[in-house]
């Protein structure tokens, strides 16, 4: 190699800023002009929407004639913050919640932060532990007055039906998977028929269906909760789908590793949890997240059955007349919540993919 | 033969739908004795052993491992499991595990042994197959040569009484073949029961006690290295050997 080939570098035109827009946005005449178009519009759009939201808004104040700029008045997401957030929940036992708030926050952030110890006990605590603490906050009971689950709202209702739907609906729905590959043909059957129904059926269907016409079915006097019948319903539709979706990953991993299960003794359970499960779950992660991610803007359904949840309270304190005319800022509001936690699932599901990568 | 017998294979039959892969196969193979299975591909030899580990199940006949009868009864495949390891052609290692949990995890779970105690053992092969020091890496981080040598050890920490090995070099760059059959013949020279699928007719040269020639799911020809190579009797053999050498 000649001294000059070794010091070479790369034409000026390639590399940069200028060289990455050469190369992305002004490439050929068409997609300059692609280009041009989609800034004008970003300047038709961004800026007007940043001045409602930030800097026409009004942030303080306790009534509605305290907003009287151009943009946003947040002084109503303000005032009904505490419906939005707990529903009806009697203020007394707020603490309740709060407390299931915090430990719910503490666990999430621990989880987060990397290589820090014990952090198989905290994912044990908040699957296992946190919602059997919770059951008991919230409901009552072991000396704590009960409170009925239609005085139940708001974030805290969204948040009790996805976490609910999202911790039974995954080990629901490995088990399904497994039962719809399994070798036994009862087991198969059985399985597949449970999976197509749900799959089959529209979540509002299931809903309507737990909500007015399970208790036709049950003979008098036995009162199942609203709530309990909807999380059932929201469960197995949601496992019904991870079904699939697992199934995908069992279909994907190669007959060798099977084989080389087998042939090593282990049995078909300790096969399935040490060997199979652990790689094809980790290749349907972006799926199963997928999964979550629907689930949780689906809660948004059981508002049809009386239950109101973060945005059927949203809706329904902007039908307060004292608040009449501001739903725009509360569906925003919704919005940015959603996001944020759809969001927040994604980039989580990205970091656990390349945490269990072990480059094959 | 006095020494003790590890498998017995009595009018072995098997079918793929209507493919007869197996066709009256009688094996016997005694404690300590290495065979080396070879033919053209399609002839039974990889079914052939796999029936021994219940892999494929057979569908006439009585295979007995170590006075074990392979039966539809889990128990005894569980056993026969037990003492025999596998290596197979496309290595097999879970990807999810590092080398050494690779190593010992059927120790723990199989054998019910002390984490602290199978991982120990688990260094030891891992050392004797001379990749101790990969021990702690994942099996995409490892050349061909290394993980085959590590599914060997797998297989190993298991202490079977016998090890199958399927073309366990058929997936490997040539320069990668030398260091494994390097480790099959000196697991063969330690006295272990061994049955050899494969077209490594030096290996077969060197360490085998049989070499059994298969074709169209029937043991052609079963002779000594020597015998084998100098005076094939069918014709079959022949034809196959002149390929191959």
């Amino acid at each position: 190699m000649s001294d000059t080939s070794k010091n070479i570098t790369p034409p000026v035109i390639e590399i940069g800023i200028v060289g990455w827009m050469r190369k992305n946005l002004f490439s050929t005449w068409y997609n300059t002009i692609l280009t041009l178009i989609g800034l004008y519009f970003i300047y038709l759009i961004i800026p007007p929407l940043f001045s409602w939201i930030f800097f026409d808004a009004t942030f303080s104040g306790t009534t509605r004639d305290d907003c009287t700029s151009s943009g946003a008045c947040w002084v109503f997401i303000k005032q009904n913050m505490k419906l939005i957030i707990y529903g009806l929940y009697p203020s007394d036992e707020l603490w309740r919640v709060n407390i299931a708030y915090f430990l719910l926050t503490v666990s999430i952030i621990y989880l987060l932060i990397p290589n820090l110890k014990y952090k198989g006990f905290v994912g044990v605590f908040l699957l296992l532990i946190f919602p059997i603490i919770c059951i008991f906050l919230f409901s009552g009971g072991l000396g704590l007055e009960n409170v009925e689950t239609r005085l139940w709202g708001g974030l805290f209702l969204t948040l009790v039906i996805a976490g609910v739907g999202i911790v039974l609906s995954l080990p629901i729905g490995i088990m399904l998977a497994l039962g719809r590959r399994s070798k036994l043909p009862v087991v198969s059957l059985l399985s597949t028929i449970f999976i197509e129904i749900w799959r089959g059926v529209p979540l509002i269907t299931v809903l309507f269906m737990a909500s007015n016409m399970f208790p036709l079915f049950m003979p008098e006097g036995v009162n199942f909760d609203k709530l309990i019948r909807a999380l059932i319903g929201v469960m197995f539709f949601s496992a019904a789908y991870l079904a699939e979706v697992v199934r995908g990953g069992l279909q994907a991993m190669p007959k060798g590793q099977y084989e080389a299960s087998q042939a090593a003794g282990l049995t078909y359970w300790k096969m399935m949890v040490l060997i199979i499960l652990p790689q094809s779950l980790k290749i349907v992660i972006p799926a199963i997240i997928g999964s979550f991610i629907a689930l949780f803007k689906d809660t948004t359904l059981v508002l049809i059955i009386g239950l109101f949840d973060f945005l059927g309270i949203i809706q329904f304190v902007g039908t307060n007349p004292d608040w009449l005319g501001f739903s725009h800022e509360g569906y925003v509001f919704a919005a940015a919540i959603f996001w944020v936690f759809c969001f927040g699932m994604s980039r989580y599901s990205q970091r656990l993919e390349k945490k269990l990568d072990t480059g094959n | 033969m006095t020494s003790e017998t590890m498998i017995e294979m009595n009018s072995v039959h098997k079918w793929f739908g209507e493919l007869h892969v197996l066709n009256d196969i009688n094996l016997k193979v005694a404690k300590g004795e290495k065979i080396v299975i070879c033919g053209p591909s399609g002839s039974g030899k990889s079914t052939l052993i796999r029936c021994i580990n219940r892999l494929e199940e057979h569908q006439r006949g009585e295979i007995v491992v170590e006075g074990t009868e392979l039966t539809n009864d889990n128990r005894s495949v569980e056993k026969i499991r037990g003492e025999v390891g596998m290596v197979f052609q496309q290595f097999n290692l879970f990807p999810h595990l590092t080398i050494l949990d690779n190593c010992s995890l059927a120790p723990i779970w199989v054998r019910k042994l002390p984490k602290v105690e199978a991982r120990e053992k688990a260094m030891e092969y891992l050392r004797r197959v001379q990749i101790d020091d990969q021990a702690h890496k994942y099996p995409a981080q490892l050349s061909g040569g290394q993980q085959q040598r590590a599914a060997i050890a797998r297989a190993l920490c298991m202490e079977p009484r016998i090890m199958l090995f399927d073309e366990p070099t058929s997936a490997l760059d040539p320069e990668m073949i030398k260091e494994v059959l390097d480790v099959m013949v000196g697991l063969a020279e330690g006295g272990m029961t061994m049955l050899v699928v494969t077209h490594e007719m030096g290996f077969a040269k060197e360490v085998a006690d049989k070499i059994i020639f298969m074709d169209e799911g029937q043991i052609v020809e079963s002779k000594n290295p020597t015998d084998f190579f100098a005076n094939p009797e069918s014709e079959r053999t022949k034809t196959f050997l002149s390929q191959i050498l």
